[in-house]
């Protein structure tokens, strides 16, 4: 079972994975229409291309209004975000795996900087749960698929800190968590996870708009 | 019986199609809504076409705006609406765009007359597409961008509010968004010209002159129920000592049929303007102090004429942008003693600040002319809509909402201490001036033009002749 899970799945995983997120992008891309949208995406690209690295800098950095206004919840949502991201590709149990399948390998972090990540994942996690469960407006928009997607994420660090501290069956803990991490792979192109990339490509898209047509030129642009 | 009999006999009023005929104009003006309504009530939706419209035109755009919302619910707090009705959890932005266009496509427009009803009653009467929301949600999305689009695909099934119906009718008919023709408007011209030309000896509106360094465009209303307002315009150029001109055919900058997602009636519209530019080959084209309509023809009339830069045929600006290069290059002298004592306010219209955003620039022009200017809070680009955007001041069945909504700019203004509002936009004076009608708080507005000619020096060889 555990060959099978970080054998040939994890190889149809990753590669659902990455061209499932390549499909994406290119299908974002190929959707942008100037005169549907009503941007000069080509005509103008420098002026986009400015717009949209200011979209990019005042959103990956919380010099952002919604920062200001809700400064709780953005703290929360970077940290999460950053662990998420950051906690799996520097581990070193998973550069080791990689190295010996396919032969390459990067820096890693060490075990214990990981697992504080991952606790922070976790508790992240468990604070945007209850918030949907609790604060009367989230509530009021969630559904049954913010629930699903909010687990798919945050079970691979569920699973992976059970594994790693060994506190019941190492083996079994071992493969569920794989098996999380490839669920989370392969559902990220399909569901709401897409944001993975589509986050970049939205940002980008509007950062295009304001900079092109939305005050870029003439006047300030936004004021992110 | 007999009434509903008598209504079976006449043409419907309710249809797919812009109007673009006088007889069928006169007939939605005389119905005032009542049996318009009550035919929309069941009018058939054509979801074969509906589909297609949605396939066709709603890309990855918005359809990954529509996926990706987290539905984190940051948006709420970002909405005058959600704000002045108590927090109301249906006037999140992320909910009305979700129920209703999301809801259309994920049904592929397999949807009954009941719902477009709702669509169109949310498009319209809960969204001004200010589009506040889209500058605070993380993600970018920006929903008064979809309420824009949706609008349009209302107006394609004939679900449009009344009043939206026969403005675009308007554009259709007189390239305007009222019944002003080229004569009326020609004719205001002269007689605003001739009215004022005792006090400014050579005063002289140019009709059509060539090669001016400004053409001048204006909104209809200004013709019809604001003559002074050309008046006052023509009296600033000319103390200005600008070259300057209006064309007989292309002055009309404003676009109801924007308002009413009749994308077709907005090129039509623009494409008037456009030619009396490339007519009158003017340096630069300056727009009346108007927010929609420096949005329509400027920022997304190039698009809908689709001309690929994105940019008008010869540059444009709005007539704040004017005013603040006339009062910096000093063609435009203010007497300091006349500026306003009083503590003022200013609103920032969202078709141009956050839209456009020149909000520096109005910034600019205050301290010119006010010593005691006072910030609404927000304000610039984070300013929130007067309450009347987006062609809400006009729709009656929406009257409730629009002053409900009217909430937030009352308290904002309240807050400045300031009891008066400078306001460059057609659309927040009104909304300015109804705020004051409906909760009497005892505010004074004003656009620029007259509290500029209230302080403007007028230069020795402009004055009139002592007799």
């Amino acid at each position: 079972m555990y060959e099978f899970v970080s054998g040939p799945l994890a190889l149809i995983s990753f590669a659902i994975f990455f061209i499932g997120i390549i499909a994406r992008i290119v299908w974002y891309v190929k959707g942008l229409d100037w005169r549907l949208d009503r941007v000069a995406y080509s005509e103008k690209l420098a002026d986009g291309i400015t717009g949209a690295a200011r979209s990019l800098f005042h959103w990956l950095l919380p010099f952002n209004r919604t920062t200001a206004n809700h400064p709780i919840f953005m703290a929360v949502t970077y940290l999460f975000h950053i662990c998420l991201v950051i906690a799996p590709i520097f581990l070193v149990a998973h550069v080791v795996l990689i190295e010996e399948s396919w032969n390459i390998s990067w820096v890693t972090m060490s075990d214990k900087v990981v697992d504080y990540m991952t606790l922070a994942v976790i508790a992240a996690g468990i604070f945007f749960l209850i918030r949907r469960l609790v604060e009367p407006n989230v509530k009021f928009l969630t559904n049954a698929w913010d629930y699903i997607v909010l687990g798919i994420a945050i079970a691979p660090f569920i699973t992976g800190y059970i594994a790693y501290h060994q506190w019941m069956d190492y083996k079994f803990w071992l493969i569920v968590h794989i098996l999380c991490g490839e669920i989370m792979l392969i559902a990220i192109p399909f569901t709401k996870l897409s944001h993975f990339v589509l986050f970049f490509c939205s940002r980008i898209q509007i950062g295009m708009d304001y900079g092109i047509k939305r005050g870029g030129t003439r006047g300030r642009g936004i004021a992110w | 019986m007999a009434e509903e009999a008598k209504s079976q006999d006449l043409p419907p009023l309710v249809t797919r199609k812009p109007v673009k005929t006088q007889e069928d104009l006169d007939l939605l003006l005389a119905d005032r809504g009542i049996r318009y309504y009550k035919e929309l009530e069941v009018f058939p939706v054509d979801t074969a076409a509906l589909k297609k419209t949605l396939d066709t035109t709603c890309k990855s755009r918005i359809r990954t705006w529509l996926e990706i919302c987290a539905h984190c619910s940051l948006c709420a707090d970002t909405c005058f609406f959600y704000l002045a009705n108590d927090n109301d959890p249906t006037q999140i932005p992320s909910y009305k765009i979700q129920s209703t266009l999301g809801e259309l496509l994920k049904r592929k427009g397999n949807v009954d007359t009941q719902f477009m009803i709702n669509c169109m009653d949310t498009a319209w009467g809960k969204c001004t597409c200010c589009n506040r929301c889209g500058m605070y949600c993380p993600h970018g999305i920006d929903m008064g961008v979809m309420f824009g689009y949706l609008r349009g695909i209302c107006f394609s099934q004939g679900f449009v509010p009344h009043e939206m119906k026969i403005g675009s009718g308007m554009h259709w008919i007189y390239n305007a968004q009222m019944d002003v023709t080229v004569t009326d408007f020609v004719e205001t011209c002269e007689w605003m010209a001739e009215e004022n030309e005792e006090y400014y000896p050579g005063l002289n509106i140019p009709v059509d002159k060539p090669n001016a360094d400004i053409m001048y465009t204006i909104n209809a209303r200004e013709v019809k129920h604001y003559p002074e307002d050309i008046a006052e315009a023509a009296i600033l150029f000319h103390l200005a000592g600008e070259n300057w001109t209006v064309p007989s055919k292309g002055w009309e900058e404003t676009s109801l049929a924007m308002f009413a997602g009749d994308w077709a009636g907005c090129k039509n519209q623009v494409e008037w303007v456009y030619d009396a530019m490339n007519r009158l080959n003017p340096n630069r084209m300056v727009v009346t102090e108007c927010g929609h309509a420096h949005r329509a023809t400027i920022i997304e009339g190039p698009y809908w004429a689709g001309i690929k830069t994105g940019q008008t045929p010869v540059p444009s600006m709005h007539y704040v942008e004017w005013v603040l290069e006339a009062l910096e290059t000093g063609k435009l002298k203010i007497d300091p003693a006349k500026k306003i004592k009083e503590p003022v306010t200013l609103q920032d219209p969202c078709n141009y600040i956050r839209n456009g955003g020149l909000c520096d620039v109005t910034r600019k022009i205050m301290s010119y002319i006010a010593e005691d200017f006072r910030e609404m809070q927000p304000n610039r680009e984070h300013n929130f809509c007067c309450g009347g955007g987006g062609g809400l001041n006009g729709i009656g069945r929406y009257r409730k909402e629009r002053n409900i909504g009217l909430k937030v700019k009352r308290d904002q203004i309240l807050a400045t201490g300031a009891k008066f509002v400078v306001s460059p936009c057609h659309n927040c004076w009104d909304a300015i001036r109804d705020l004051e009608e409906v909760y009497k708080i005892g505010i004074k507005w004003s656009f620029l033009k007259p509290i500029l000619l209230k302080m403007v020096i007028v230069p020795d060889h402009l004055k009139p002749k002592e007799e």
